[in-house]
């Protein structure tokens, strides 16, 4: 399916849709939101990429192999759950390190194993969502 | 300790899975990876068994959130049970993939996905928080949905999209009655579930959510009328691949309907236990007239699950002590049989050329070893006196005599019968593909195989067999371990106390349960 309308306006929405899904991954940082949804989101704008373009089209915008992504991805988020273990905290514990500030919880830039986990996720779903919709698609 | 030895199963898969795929350049190097990987889990598992037994049961709270706040990972008797059988059967079928699997599969990410497959049914069997569960059938539906397509022939997109599309249906069900009762009770914590429906006023809901439940572990299982979707797609993959999913993937969903039937819904035992009692009649009856009417060896097979699925059901049904163990019990011995009978169809195939019974057959004359290793499970599968299936019929035939009313005379009589057309289904595999001479003539067996092949292939077989043989004639220590698991799940304090705590099992007393 070739549509004029709909290869131009995905190039603008399929952008916004990826900085709406970083947006989301970050927020679930402290709020609701984060890795699942955020990674669903830029799942919908490479589909819709590849609905306008083509899968090949879409294969190259990603760069990496889906398949990579889920991996690396999962790899994340082990590493962020076995952070705690290594501390003798339960799996998953939270681990929190704080760059700048005043050193009393105020201001500078507080890193975390929780985002690291969320980053995973993040990749896992676009990985493996990504892949399954361009096999099924090459497969039509 | 225990904390790490609960999350170790789930950790030890994920991380075979990473590690496999980053080697995945080397094929050597992916296949010792699946293979350590393996053997690692099922050391946990026996250890997680041994502390499980010693401790009674055992929990942790992922990340430090206290129950039933957090997600909680738990082992009691039973979990422990699946997670060790579970393990058994992968380190089983990982080594016959070594020799079954090709090597552009292998290239293409198997062991990866494979052990993401178990790590989500050890997920599963230890999770103690619903949500979680839905985290992990999502994981397995992942998973297996890519080790279903992997080569991607289009017998295996078909079976596949059944799979996915039957299946993305069963979780929506779950996932809608999951929204329910946590609308009606607020928590999603099952053994704070347990607390808490016995404070629910509407018990016409609670029964409704339960038989939300049913349909959608039902259509996991492989129950009556749900089962379709099964025999349309494990007779397409790979044989490694069918043989995991035979032993492990309905056998989940028989894991969750027994959790959610013994620990949260015991509200009217009287409907939902009874209606479970005659899905499992039916799925018995069902299940094994379809194998009747195959002609293809994993056809039968897979119809035959379907069958089996009915007395586990029937067990938990029954919801008596001697039920709960015969449940057990039959889950053990069925995954050992089913994976092995799928594991030697691959070996009948490879050696007599086809899985259509009409064209194979002489078997038993030049491959006699294989004839043998057949006949264990099959015989085991049909319930013959001394191996596994006879002790695990007769338990549950047992448990639905000492009700004394017309149902479970009636449910005896089915169980009976089946058992029979099971030994019927096994001897026209028998007769057709052992017995009769190969249509080709005495050319048509031929080993394709290398010596060293055929060892891994037979390896596992001889394994499983042996472990069937065991459990049939010394079952004593088996039908134990089973008594104190039918124990743990019919009395839930422990449980219970283990997940949140000594101060909700007090309240739920007081509440007069």
């Amino acid at each position: 399916m070739h549509s004029l309308i709909l290869a131009t306006a995905t190039r603008l929405i399929a952008a916004l849709m990826l900085v709406f899904s970083v947006f989301m991954l970050l927020r679930g940082h402290n709020d609701p939101g984060g890795g699942f949804i955020g990674g669903l989101i830029a799942v919908t704008a490479f589909a819709l990429y590849a609905k306008s373009r083509g899968v090949d089209e879409a294969r190259r915008a990603l760069t990496v192999h889906p398949t990579n992504l889920a991996v690396a991805g999962l790899g994340c988020a082990l590493i962020a759950g076995v952070l705690g273990l290594v501390r003798g905290q339960p799996f998953l514990t939270g681990q929190w390190i704080t760059i700048g500030g005043d050193g009393h919880g105020h201001g500078g830039l507080a890193l975390s194993s929780i985002l690291l986990f969320d980053v995973g996720v993040y990749l896992v779903v676009v990985g493996s969502v990504l892949g399954v919709i361009f096999a099924m698609e090459e497969e039509i | 300790m225990t904390d790490l030895l609960l999350i170790a199963p789930i950790l030890v898969s994920f991380a075979t899975a990473v590690a496999a795929y980053l080697a995945r350049r080397s094929r050597a190097r992916t296949r010792a990876i699946g293979l350590a990987g393996s053997a690692v889990l099922l050391a946990i598992a026996v250890v997680l068994l041994a502390e499980v037994w010693r401790l009674g049961p055992i929990a942790m709270q992922a990340s430090a959130w206290p129950a039933p706040f957090g997600i909680t990972i738990v082992a009691d008797l039973f979990s422990a049970i699946m997670v060790l059988i579970a393990a058994i059967i992968g380190f089983a079928v990982t080594i016959y993939s070594l020799g079954d699997i090709e090597p552009d599969l292998e290239a293409a990410g198997y062991y990866g996905l494979y052990h993401v497959l178990i790590a989500g049914v050890c997920g599963a069997f230890l999770t103690g928080d619903l949500f979680n569960l839905y985290v992990w059938f999502e994981v397995m539906l992942m998973a297996s949905f890519g080790l279903l397509v992997l080569g991607g022939s289009p017998a295996q997109i078909d079976g596949g999209i059944k799979y996915v599309s039957i299946n993305l249906i069963s979780t929506v069900m779950f996932l809608i009655a999951v929204a329910i009762l946590y609308g009606l009770t607020g928590t999603l914590n099952m053994a704070d579930l347990s607390v808490a429906v016995a404070e629910v006023e509407d018990d016409g809901l609670l029964t409704v959510v339960a038989i939300l439940f049913v349909i959608g572990f039902g259509i996991k299982s492989a129950v009556f009328p749900l089962f379709f979707w099964l025999p349309a797609s494990y007779h397409t993959p790979p044989v490694a691949v069918s043989a995991i999913f035979a032993a492990l993937l309905t056998k989940v969903g028989v894991y969750a309907l027994i959790r959610m039937f013994t620990l949260i819904f015991t509200h009217d035992v009287g409907f939902t236990h009874g209606l479970l009692l005659a899905i499992a009649g039916v799925t018995m009856v069902t299940g094994v007239l379809g194998a009747a009417a195959q002609n293809q060896v994993r056809s039968i097979l897979s119809f035959h699950i379907v069958s089996q699925i009915g007395y586990m059901v029937m067990g938990l049904a029954l919801f008596t002590p001697l039920g709960m163990v015969g449940s057990v019990f039959y889950l053990v011995h069925h995954i050992i049989v089913k994976a092995n009978l799928f594991l030697v169809s691959g070996v009948m195939n490879r050696l007599a050329g086809s899985f259509q019974l009409g064209e194979i057959g002489g078997l038993w004359r030049f491959k006699p070893l294989v004839a043998l290793l057949f006949m264990i499970p099959a015989f085991s599968l049909a319930g013959m006196p001394p191996l596994s299936g006879f002790w695990a019929k007769f338990v549950l035939i047992r448990a639905s005599l000492s009700l004394d009313t017309g149902a479970g005379y009636l449910i005896a009589a089915t169980a009976l019968v089946v058992g029979l057309l099971t030994l019927f289904s096994m001897t026209k595999i028998w007769g057709e593909a052992f017995w009769k001479p190969h249509p080709a003539g005495d050319h048509g067996v031929a080993p394709r195989l290398t010596a060293g092949r055929s060892a891994l292939l037979l390896a596992p077989i001889i394994g499983l067999a042996g472990l069937t043989l065991a459990i049939g004639l010394y079952a004593e220590p088996f039908y134990q371990v089973s008594l104190a698991a039918a124990e743990q799940l019919l009395s839930n304090e422990a449980y219970v106390a283990a997940v949140i705590g000594d101060g909700a099992v007090l309240a739920a007393a007081g509440s007069g349960r």
